[in-house]
């Protein structure tokens, strides 16, 4: 059997903790990195007699999500309890959705290995987070922090959609692109805020049938998670030449030694005995509000992008990167809606721009979108270069952000010379002093054009305008740029 | 006047009512209300009024226990709703009552504190489970109370005692503080020896809560003990009930005569066909052992609560709830537990979920027609003590008069009405319409004041 004749079928099941100010059922906030138990009320520890309140901002980014992702919205879903004991699930039980979904089906588009491809969602719906278990703060016990039992979660579940391990990570990069687009989830993957379970089996190519599956869990990066499923296919395929079979369970994911081992094997069965919650009413999302919601929507990725292709006139790749995030893609919006050129705009904010935001992590961006608008004119009026405007115009107005770039052009002395009486002086002088290579460049050497050009700024202190300059020695040459005829004095 | 109660209640103190007395307290809140009346500041609506709580609900900084080893030395980090309630409006809490543990019995005998004695014949039961607070009003203890009913757990031990026991419908009082036992079915009730405080107290403690979205939005009326507008009364009263087999003939022949009565007063009462009668105690009892195995999954030792030395989790877990739950307790877990596993759920749950919507469906058909349904509470008068310990079955099936309006959601009230040859009170119960507590009230009181037997 060769490995080719395989395919490999992936289903993702994604968590992630929505950002509500508060809990999904209590009023305590959410914020990471408490001191532990810091961030609990009675309703979270399970006191006797306490009550689960629902928090309406959390369905309302759900539903944002569910939108989001094509799916229909359910008007009517309620709220289960899945029943098991562990010490960091103080009730004894996980409210959770999961018979009655808040969103029906819909779906994400990703790019494929292929070209795009529609990754079908089965389901998204609201459940409480448990609190965390820490076992390796005290040599005897295990030690839980309540501080996450009860933050908000919905769950996002694909249809058996995805082929690879790349497929996977350009979903969960679609996604989480999505979520935080949308304020739903900051999508920190390494701190645990989204959170993922790969259920994935290997099948003849063109088999109806789904192969036995495995679940890997335990994988915090969207790296891991393309290693992980890699490496479990290639674990069930070994199995499967060895005409062996795949075992049904649950596995966890070793992100050091790149390979996945068996989690505990239960005892017994898992039955969670759902039944519906009989402390909270069903859950019913009015028209108006869905409307509400609905129209509330801001504009989502993909529609960002093709209208900068479409409107904006720029090329796939740059659309697509200014709307990598939210932040980048409004603050392109508020430069060009100022006049700018949005050619110009996508350069400045895909190179320098980007380039200082991440030579300064965890900054906001630098210039304000009248700055950056400002600055790019000067650069297309010649003003002054953009090589100079970038290097040095933008790290100087971040350091003064009141003076304008006009100011700081001025006071580093890089306004570009476009006095025609006095670079014409130079090109004289220049053109005088290499007489031999002036020669050479009539017969046809015209790369030399370079070396008079670099001659002439050198002479100018770096301030004569090349293009200029360019255009000043090519006719002193008597060379006329490509495409202009030759005019009679 | 608080001293005074003080005495009484270690007078009495061989009834068992009482788990613990918040004596100085009392005594000091009293004194603050004194203050007040001296200063002709308004004292509360509820100024002076000495009432003694359930064991089953908060009261922030003060124990409470559900009668449970699970809770020993547990204090509670809030106040119930309806706790808090009282306190604003002046009432002072004189302490908690007994009750069968996690209010799940008929007799208050369960008690991890021992078992509550009937004052009117100290060898035969209370009634159950708000045992204490029956209790406490009958002797003269306090002059209210608060129970919780879940299957009759209000208005059985007021019938037993020969009071008056409030259970409203379901959504009127916020459960929040109310250890749960089935949280679709719980809700908190009144004791009191005459309507005018029973109206009070409900009127203080009902209405809408941001902590438990199971209340109606709605604001209760001020509930007044008023000559009631609307006379005669269409009166409905169960006829497969007064025909069931397990009904004491005489109790039966007092409500024959009590519907005559009635009749003779002008008043239409009539017997209607209620077929699902046998499905009652059963549904009643897969229902709320489900939500009770599920409730009760939070008393693990882990947080708070009985905890025996540490071990291995499942162990733990194992000894920590074998230990702290006492019989009938676990016995009602592992039911619940087994109603809801899968391969049993749809036989057991799921069916009795249907058999509560048919119920729910034929009460509002009767009324349509009728303002009341009529039923006793009991089968029979106060049991002796003892009896039903060893047959959890004959005291499930004495809960079925009390148990229906509990599926339905419906109020209802116990009314101390009758008198056995046996020497024990027995009551009427009275049921009314969806958000009728008001109506209710008022029928009460015609009924309290013209068709009282045997006193």
């Amino acid at each position: 059997m060769a490995p080719d004749s395989f395919e490999i079928v992936v289903g993702l099941e994604v968590h992630a903790q929505l950002l509500t100010q508060s809990k999904l059922f209590s009023p305590e906030s959410t914020a990471f990195g408490a001191a532990p138990n810091t961030q609990t009320s009675p309703i979270t520890l399970g006191h006797p007699g306490t009550l689960p309140r629902l928090n309406r901002k959390a369905v309302e980014l759900a539903l944002k999500m569910g939108m989001a992702c094509h799916c229909t919205p359910e008007p009517h879903s309620y709220f289960a309890r899945k029943n098991y004991f562990y010490p960091d699930l103080p009730k004894g039980y996980q409210i959770s959705q999961h018979r009655s979904p808040l969103c029906g089906p819909g779906w994400i588009r990703i790019a494929g290995e292929e070209g795009p491809r529609e990754i079908r969602i089965s389901r998204i719906h609201l459940e409480e987070d448990a609190g965390k278990s820490l076992h390796d703060q005290d040599p005897a016990f295990t030690c839980i922090d309540f501080n996450r039992a009860g933050i908000a979660l919905i769950e996002i579940v694909t249809e058996p959609d995805l082929r690879s391990g790349k497929e996977a990570a350009a979903y969960l990069t679609e996604l989480r692109r999505l979520v935080r687009w949308l304020g739903v989830c900051d999508g920190n993957m390494e701190e645990g805020s989204m959170r993922c379970d790969a259920n994935i089996s290997l099948r003849l190519k063109g088999a109806g049938d789904l192969g036995t599956k495995v679940e890997v869990k335990n994988m915090n990066s969207i790296r891991h998670v393309h290693k992980a499923i890699e490496a479990e296919a290639r674990r069930q395929f070994a199995i499967l030449e060895d005409g062996g079979l795949v075992c049904q369970e649950t596995r966890s994911f070793d992100a050091g030694k790149g390979e996945s081992f068996p989690m505990r094997v239960k005892e017994t069965a898992d039955d969670y005995r759902y039944f519906p919650d009989p402390d909270l009413a069903p859950l019913y999302c009015s028209p108006s509000w869905l409307e509400e919601i609905r129209s509330a929507m801001p504009e989502l990725p993909e529609a960002r992008t093709e209208r900068y292709r479409a409107s904006c006139g720029l090329s796939a790749y740059d659309a697509r990167g200014l709307a990598e995030d939210r932040e980048t893609g409004d603050y392109f919006d508020s430069v060009i809606s100022l006049g700018a050129d949005p050619k110009a705009i996508a350069n400045w904010i895909l190179g320098p721009v980007k380039s200082w935001l991440n030579e300064h992590p965890g900054s906001v961006l630098p210039l304000s979108a009248s700055r950056l608008a400002e600055l790019s004119g000067l650069v297309l009026g010649g003003t002054i270069s953009f090589s100079a405007a970038s290097a040095r115009v933008l790290p100087e107005l971040v350091r003064n952000p009141d003076k304008t770039p006009v100011q700081v052009a001025q006071s580093l002395n890089l306004i570009q010379d476009r006095d025609q009486d006095r670079i014409g002086v130079l090109v004289d002088q220049v053109l005088g002093e290499m007489k031999d290579k002036v020669l050479e460049y009539r017969k046809g050497k015209k790369g030399l054009i370079g070396l008079f050009l670099g001659e002439v700024m050198k002479k100018s202190g770096g301030n004569a305008d090349p293009r200029l300059t360019r255009e000043m020695l090519e006719k002193k040459l008597g060379g006329y740029p490509v495409g202009r005829s030759p005019k009679k004095n | 006047m608080v001293r005074d109660y003080l005495d009484r209640i270690s007078a009495h103190a061989s009834l068992n009512a009482f788990i613990e007395v918040y004596k100085e307290e009392a005594l000091l809140a009293a004194a603050s209300i004194d203050d007040r009346f001296r200063e002709k500041l308004p004292p509360g609506r509820l100024g002076g009024v000495v009432i003694g709580i359930k064991d089953v609900l908060c009261h922030k900084g003060h124990r409470v226990s559900a009668a449970s080893r699970m809770l020993e030395g547990y204090v509670a980090p809030y106040s119930a709703t309806a706790v808090q309630r009282l306190q604003d409006a002046g009432a002072i809490i004189i302490g908690r009552l007994n009750c069968d543990e996690f209010a799940m019995g008929s007799t208050s005998e369960t008690s991890a504190f021992g078992k509550v004695l009937n004052p009117l014949d100290p060898s035969r039961v209370p009634g159950g489970s708000s045992g204490g607070s029956a209790v406490a009003v009958a002797a003269g203890l306090c002059m209210a109370s608060l129970g919780s009913d879940t299957g009759g757990s209000v208005r059985q031990p007021a019938d037993f005692c020969g009071i008056i026991g409030f259970k409203p419908g379901y959504g009127r009082i916020s459960r929040y503080g109310l250890i749960a036992y089935a949280s679709s079915f719980d809700q908190i009730g009144v004791f009191g020896r005459n309507l005018d405080m029973v109206a009070e107290v409900l009127s203080v403690i009902g209405g809408p809560d941001d902590f438990d979205s199971t209340v109606f939005p709605t604001k209760v009326p001020d509930y007044q003990v008023t000559i009631p507008e609307k006379r005669p009364f269409n009166l409905a009263y169960l006829k497969n009930a007064l025909d069931h087999q397990g009904l004491d003939p005489e109790i039966r022949t007092g409500f024959e005569f009590f519907f005559e009565k009635l009749r003779k007063a002008g008043h239409r009462v009539d017997g209607v066909d209620f077929d699902l009668m046998e499905y009652l105690a059963p549904a009643y009892y897969v229902l709320t052992t489900a939500e009770a195995s599920s409730n009760l999954a939070r008393f693990d030792g882990i947080r708070y609560g009985y905890a025996g030395k540490p071990d291995q989790l499942v162990d733990y877990y194992r000894n920590n709830r074998s230990l702290g739950f006492g019989r009938e307790v676990k016995r009602r877990i592992m039911l619940g537990t087994f109603v809801l596993s899968s391969g049993y759920y749809e036989a057991y749950y799921t069916k009795a979920q249907r058999v509560r919507r048919l119920v729910r469906a034929r009460t509002d058909e009767i009324f349509s027609k009728y303002d009341f349904i009529i039923l006793p509470n009991s089968p029979v008068t106060a049991f002796p003590a003892g009896q039903m310990l060893n047959d959890p079955v004959a005291m499930y099936l004495a809960d079925i008069y009390t148990v229906f309006a509990n599926l339905a959601g419906v109020p209802a009230v116990s009314l101390p009405l009758f008198r056995h040859s046996n020497g024990m009170p027995f009551g009427a119960q009275v049921i009314g319409n969806h958000s009728d507590e008001a109506g209710l009230i008022q029928v009460s009181s015609y009924f309290m004041s013209n068709f009282r037997m045997g006193d």
